[in-house]
């Protein structure tokens, strides 16, 4: 109870500031509108948001799955082959540093409008970056009494990334799964800005903006805002679950 | 039929660079079945470098290593010995229970094997009760019985063990030094065991060898003959002068 009041008393102080500036100082609804007006198209739209949150998040889910699984093998491709590691961490780093929402126009021309593919690679390109390099210095970091121990029970290769580097890497895999989570959401949304099936969060944004109904905009927006929270959430409770040791000590 | 024979052994690391160093030299050593061997002397005088050089997780540059008769390298392929080190080294996501079957798995023994066994390894170390936590619930002294009973797990004929109670509180230390004689006494394991206490190395060891460094090599051996290893033979006169003895030849003069 402690640790939920106070943010939540936090929040609730701010909408009501928000909605006082906005009612008070005259704002124009088309500049900032009050979030009683978004609370109201929220329940008037739900049905519109659920389907097209259900759509995004399909999107994000696939994006999130194969781009974590890609991330988890190369980590462990690099990890066993140290030229490999010294290759692709600068290679990583560079995909990184590109602006990969910028590929989704790009995407968008490769395959059919009505497909969905363009956002799921976007997404799972994104997801792969942290999922990648969290993974690989997980794998990297043995403790070395450890290594000295499986050398002298004879175990190596595979035996030896199964038995101790996979579940060592575990914290460092959740740690890269929580950023990516959110990640994916926010790039299945912001991929639909750019044409493409109208079935998404995002593309009920920008055609909402188009029409001028911002408070409905806006109640995509928390949509948006809710999918991500639940694919975090998600993962939290799937890092709870995978590494019970941990979860037993919290307890 | 020896345990552990050394002969002749010398361990340059970082050969032919400038931070070459000489890590042992010219060492021989015999550990009989069943004796307890503890190697003592100051930091960097190779006496972790020996015992890894017998576990087979180092290869001595010249000289001979053999467990059991059998080159090391056959020995430890084998699980001829458990070893031990200074960090329990417990496997944080394994219960306690699992930790201990780790050596058998590695075996291939079945699980019902594996279970019974680590059931009776726990009971040795007195740790039967909590067979089903995760290390990290452990402190310190009961994490280190969990490393020893994981050691034991393959009844070994040697235990290895690299300062195992360095870490730990003097009572725990003693607890378990206690424990650890009865354990080999009860499952005929020869012990070679390295550490810093001159009181831990004669309260254990039926032979401490010392060792001095630059370059690593052993300077004394002193055999201990005390009447009995419990908490009374600690404070005997019979024990100090065995500590006397060894200072002595730490310091080099007899």
């Amino acid at each position: 109870m402690r640790r939920v009041l106070p943010p939540v008393i936090v929040g609730v102080l701010a909408l009501v500031a928000w909605e006082l500036t906005v009612s008070l100082g005259r704002i124009a609804p088309f500049i900032l509108p009050a979030p009683s007006a978004i609370g109201h198209e929220l329940v008037a739209q739900r049905d519109n948001i659920l389907s097209a949150a259900a759509a995004s998040g399909l999107n994000a889910l696939i994006g999130l799955l194969w781009g974590a699984a890609a991330g988890i093998l190369a980590a462990m491709a690099a990890s066993r082959f140290r030229l490999l590691a010294d290759v692709s961490l600068p290679v990583a780093a560079v995909l990184n540093a590109l602006p990969i929402i910028a590929l989704a126009p790009i995407l968008n021309n490769m395959f059919e409008s009505t497909s969905n593919l363009p956002r799921r690679l976007v997404a799972g390109i994104i997801v792969f970056f942290p999922v990648f390099v969290n993974t690989l210095r997980g794998l990297r970091e043995v403790d070395p009494t450890h290594r000295e121990l499986m050398t002298s029970y004879a175990a190596k290769g595979w035996t030896f990334t199964r038995l101790v580097r996979l579940p060592g890497a575990l914290p460092f895999v959740f740690t890269g799964l929580r950023q990516a989570s959110s990640l994916a959401v926010i790039a299945a949304v912001v991929a639909e800005y750019f044409g493409g099936l109208q079935n998404g969060l995002g593309s009920r944004i920008t055609s909402a903006a188009a029409f001028t109904a911002y408070p409905r905009a806006w109640a995509f927006v928390v949509g948006a805002c809710l999918l991500g929270l639940i694919f975090y959430l998600t993962t939290l409770l799937l890092e709870r679950l995978a590494m019970p040791w941990k979860a037993r000590l919290l307890s | 039929m020896t345990a552990v024979s050394v002969s002749g052994v010398t361990q340059v690391f970082n050969r032919g660079r400038p931070d070459e160093v000489t890590a042992l030299s010219d060492v021989d050593l015999t550990v009989a079945a069943g004796e307890f061997v503890s190697l003592i002397g100051p930091s960097g005088c190779g006496k972790s470098t020996l015992l890894r050089l017998i576990a087979d997780l180092l290869a001595p540059t010249t000289g001979t290593v053999e467990v059991s008769g059998k080159p090391a390298r056959q020995a430890r392929l084998e699980q001829a010995y458990g070893i031990a080190f200074q960090q329990a080294g417990l496997f944080e996501w394994r219960t306690v229970q699992r930790n201990v079957e780790l050596p058998l798995e590695l075996r291939g023994q079945s699980k019902a094997e594996r279970r019974e066994r680590a059931a009776e390894m726990l009971e040795l170390v007195g740790l039967a009760d909590f067979a089903g936590h995760y290390p990290a619930q452990l402190s310190g002294g009961m994490q280190q019985r969990v490393a020893i009973a994981r050691a034991l797990a393959v009844h070994p004929p040697l235990l290895l063990m690299d300062e195992p109670f360095g870490a730990l509180d003097e009572m725990t230390r003693e607890r378990l030094q206690t424990e650890l004689l009865a354990i080999c006494a009860q499952t005929g394991t020869s012990t070679v065991f390295v550490t810093h206490s001159i009181p831990e190395a004669v309260f254990l060891s039926d032979r401490v060898v010392v060792m001095s460094p630059r370059p690593g090599r052993i300077t004394g051996t002193v055999g201990i003959d005390l009447p009995a290893r419990d908490e009374a033979v600690r404070q005997s006169p019979d024990f100090f002068s065995h500590v006397t003895l060894v200072r002595k030849t730490l310091r080099g003069t007899p």
